[in-house]
């Protein structure tokens, strides 16, 4: 199975602001209701986008000058909650490539790592920087290095975090780990029959 | 003599297959839960893959996310979840996957499933696709909550790819006073370390307060170690544990028991064993705790005033709070004793138990639920519901008004049919107050143990059960 290796990312960006959103304002509960990830992307953040009559909301997503962006720029503890990969793919589908935030929420960030979609964590003052860039020119061209770990957007370059095994595994091509897992089977039995409880 | 070493690190290390290329530990999970919500996906991942479950006898099912509480026939009236039903039947018989389906009697909620079946046992390894999954470390397990493709991982190779995590002692010394329960003791430390305190550790909780706990609390106080931004909880195994297990239809028999309980105790943390952080709190200063925002940190002793962002330290902290106050509809510096609320729900893997339906029963009689009032309980399992019939406590709910519904998880996330209706306030023993998290997009949620819940059902506000009920302090 061959994978992309992730390097780098280039895109227009939108900013989501707030600390704490969690994985029921990312997608809620209700879309969960389903026996595939497909289609999920029209119902990311649906209840701070939609009225109950369908119409919109002011939120950013909604805002036709970010209309087509790939990195979605939030607050600290994004993504806590709920372990719902239903978060991610929401993301994923509704057509972001990158996550940059102040801090993730754990599961969170290893479903996103999983599903190849980078999550970079940056200070709070390159945020607001890359937000006011955006702001007063949405077409600003955003670059997410993964291997270098910067931003690079109108003249400037910031720091972005992406931790080790997460970079490693984005930029190697093997972030959906389930070929080596299965390469590791031999050894997994060798481990197992060391726990009376794994007795077959 | 080895290194002292912390349960963690012991049950790290003997599930260690073996490092990765990206530095992640290929991680052995000796049991893995599945639920209809999580796992279809991940089926059908394995299918487009042509992957079979490695070892289905290590993998156990139950529904509870979408089945309604008040119907027992299917076809369910909501055909998506009659879909998921059929789906997660269809992929246990395929797969030949323990499935603890309704006609069972044995279904429920899986976090209440896993310990009542014994499954959950100490030093161990779990994972399921619920971040709920921390609960089973209240049985010294360490237990991972998961996204679908790694369930996949987990059904095609009994493994994870996994960093390894950092250790936080948390211990709570003294006695907890009359009326305050494990879940404010939980509520109290997610308030102190934040939502996200937790990120990157695992929280072993000890002290005589989780020395004293029953199984079930302790359950209660692990299951939100998540709330707290911890992947997982664990309390080290003792004589209570063993107490738990001992004959349960998973537990090992005869000699083989003896032997288990001899390697459980050695799993548990040595003396002196490096922790990367600890935390001490003292068990007097926690009281009954109830939320007022839309994040589990933000909640109050029941004694205490709705914040006012005026008064905020900082800037992040002014902002969260108006924005909390906005969504909630609640007024800065107001009492929160006193707020109305409209639903009471009692119920979920936190507080779902018999010691917690059996806790509100000493109480009830001789209270009536207030005049419009929609209170329900909801008991975990149909094991649970079970053993409260037989106690007579559905009887003891019912006479009070509230309506007493069959297993599931119910309106503490709304897949069923149990959920807010606009912007509804609800005393809800639950876990999360998240935006539209029960179930309406401006529905209202305070967290608070059960015994306040029904405090607040029975007065149509937010009360202090102490006083409701006569606690003597």
């Amino acid at each position: 199975m061959s994978l992309a290796k992730i390097t780098s990312l280039t895109g227009r960006g939108v900013f989501v602001p707030g600390n704490d959103i969690d994985t029921d304002r990312i997608i809620p509960a209700r879309y969960l209701k389903c026996v595939t990830f497909d289609g999920l992307g029209a119902f990311l953040f649906q209840d701070v986008r939609k009225n109950d009559d369908g119409t919109d909301k002011p939120h950013p997503l909604n805002d036709p000058r970010f209309a087509g962006a790939t990195i979605l720029l939030s607050g600290a503890n994004f993504g806590c909650g709920s372990s719902r990969e239903h978060a991610p793919q929401a993301i994923q589908k509704h057509g972001f490539k990158a996550v940059v935030a102040e801090g993730f929420a754990e599961i969170f960030y290893g479903n996103c790592v999983t599903l190849g979609l980078p999550c970079a964590s940056a200070s709070r003052e390159d945020i607001a920087k890359i937000a006011a860039a955006i702001e007063t020119h949405p077409e600003t061209e955003i670059v997410l290095d993964v291997a270098k770990q910067e931003i690079r957007f109108a003249g400037q370059t910031v720091k972005a975090a992406v931790r080790d095994s997460a970079r490693d595994a984005l930029v190697n091509g093997r972030w959906d780990p389930i070929g080596e897992l299965l390469e590791g089977l031999p050894a997994v039995q060798t481990t197992a029959a060391k726990f009376p409880y794994l007795a077959a | 003599m080895t290194d002292p070493k912390s349960l963690f690190q012991k049950v790290w290390d003997a599930h260690t297959v073996r490092t990765l290329a990206n530095g992640q530990t290929q991680l052995l999970i000796g049991t893995h839960l599945i639920h209809e919500v999580t796992s279809p996906q991940a089926f059908g991942m394995m299918r487009d893959l042509g992957l079979k479950v490695l070892r289905p006898d290590r993998t156990f099912a139950t529904v509870d996310h979408i089945v309604p509480t008040d119907q027992f026939a299917e076809p369910f009236r909501d055909p998506v979840a009659q879909e998921m039903m059929d789906e997660l039947r269809k992929n246990c018989a395929r797969f030949g996957i323990t499935f603890f389906d309704r006609a069972s009697g044995k279904q429920g909620i899986v976090h209440i499933v896993g310990p009542e079946q014994g499954i959950t046992q100490p030093g161990t390894t779990i994972a399921c696709g619920d971040s709920h999954t921390s609960t089973h470390g209240a049985f010294g397990a360490i237990a991972f909550g998961i996204g679908t493709t790694q369930i996949r991982d987990v059904l095609a190779t009994q493994t994870m790819a996994l960093g390894q995590l950092k250790v936080r002692r948390i211990t709570v010394n003294g006695a907890l006073r009359p009326g305050v329960y494990a879940k404010d003791v939980i509520l109290h430390l997610i308030r102190t370390l934040g939502v996200n305190g937790g990120t990157g550790f695992a929280y072993e909780y000890g002290g005589e307060v989780f020395d004293r706990m029953t199984m079930e609390e302790r359950m209660t106080v692990c299951n939100m170690s998540i709330e707290g931004g911890a992947r997982a909880g664990y309390v080290n195994p003792d004589e209570t544990t063993f107490a738990y297990l001992k004959g349960r239809p998973y537990a090992p028999k005869g000699a083989a028991w003896d032997a288990a309980v001899a390697r459980w105790r050695a799993t548990a943390s040595d003396p002196g064993c490096h922790y990367d952080d600890v935390v001490t709190i003292a068990a007097a200063d926690i009281a009954p705790t109830v939320t007022w925002g839309i994040n589990p940190g933000q909640g109050v002793a029941i004694t205490e005033r709705i914040p006012d962002p005026a008064t905020a330290s900082t800037v992040d902290e002014k902002a969260s709070v108006e924005e909390a106050l906005a969504y909630m509809k609640l007024t800065p510096g107001a009492a929160i004793k006193g707020t109305k609320i409209n639903v009471a729900f009692l119920g979920s893997c936190t507080n779902g138990r018999l010691g917690d339906f059996q806790e509100v029963a000493r109480y009830l009689p001789g209270h009536r639920v207030a005049p419009g009032v929609k209170a329900i309980a909801v008991p975990g399992s149909q094991i649970v519901a079970l053993q409260c019939q037989q106690l007579g406590l559905d009887q003891i709910f019912r006479d009070a008004g509230f309506e007493w519904r069959e297993a599931g998880c119910s309106m503490c996330l709304a897949m069923n049919p149990d959920k807010l209706v606009g912007d509804q306030l609800c005393a809800s023993s639950s876990n999360r107050n998240f935006k539209g998290r029960q179930g309406s997009p401006t529905g209202r949620t305070l967290l608070m143990s059960p015994v306040m819940v029904a405090a607040a059902a029975v007065t149509g506000a937010v009360a202090d059960a102490r006083e409701v009920f006569g606690v003597k302090n």
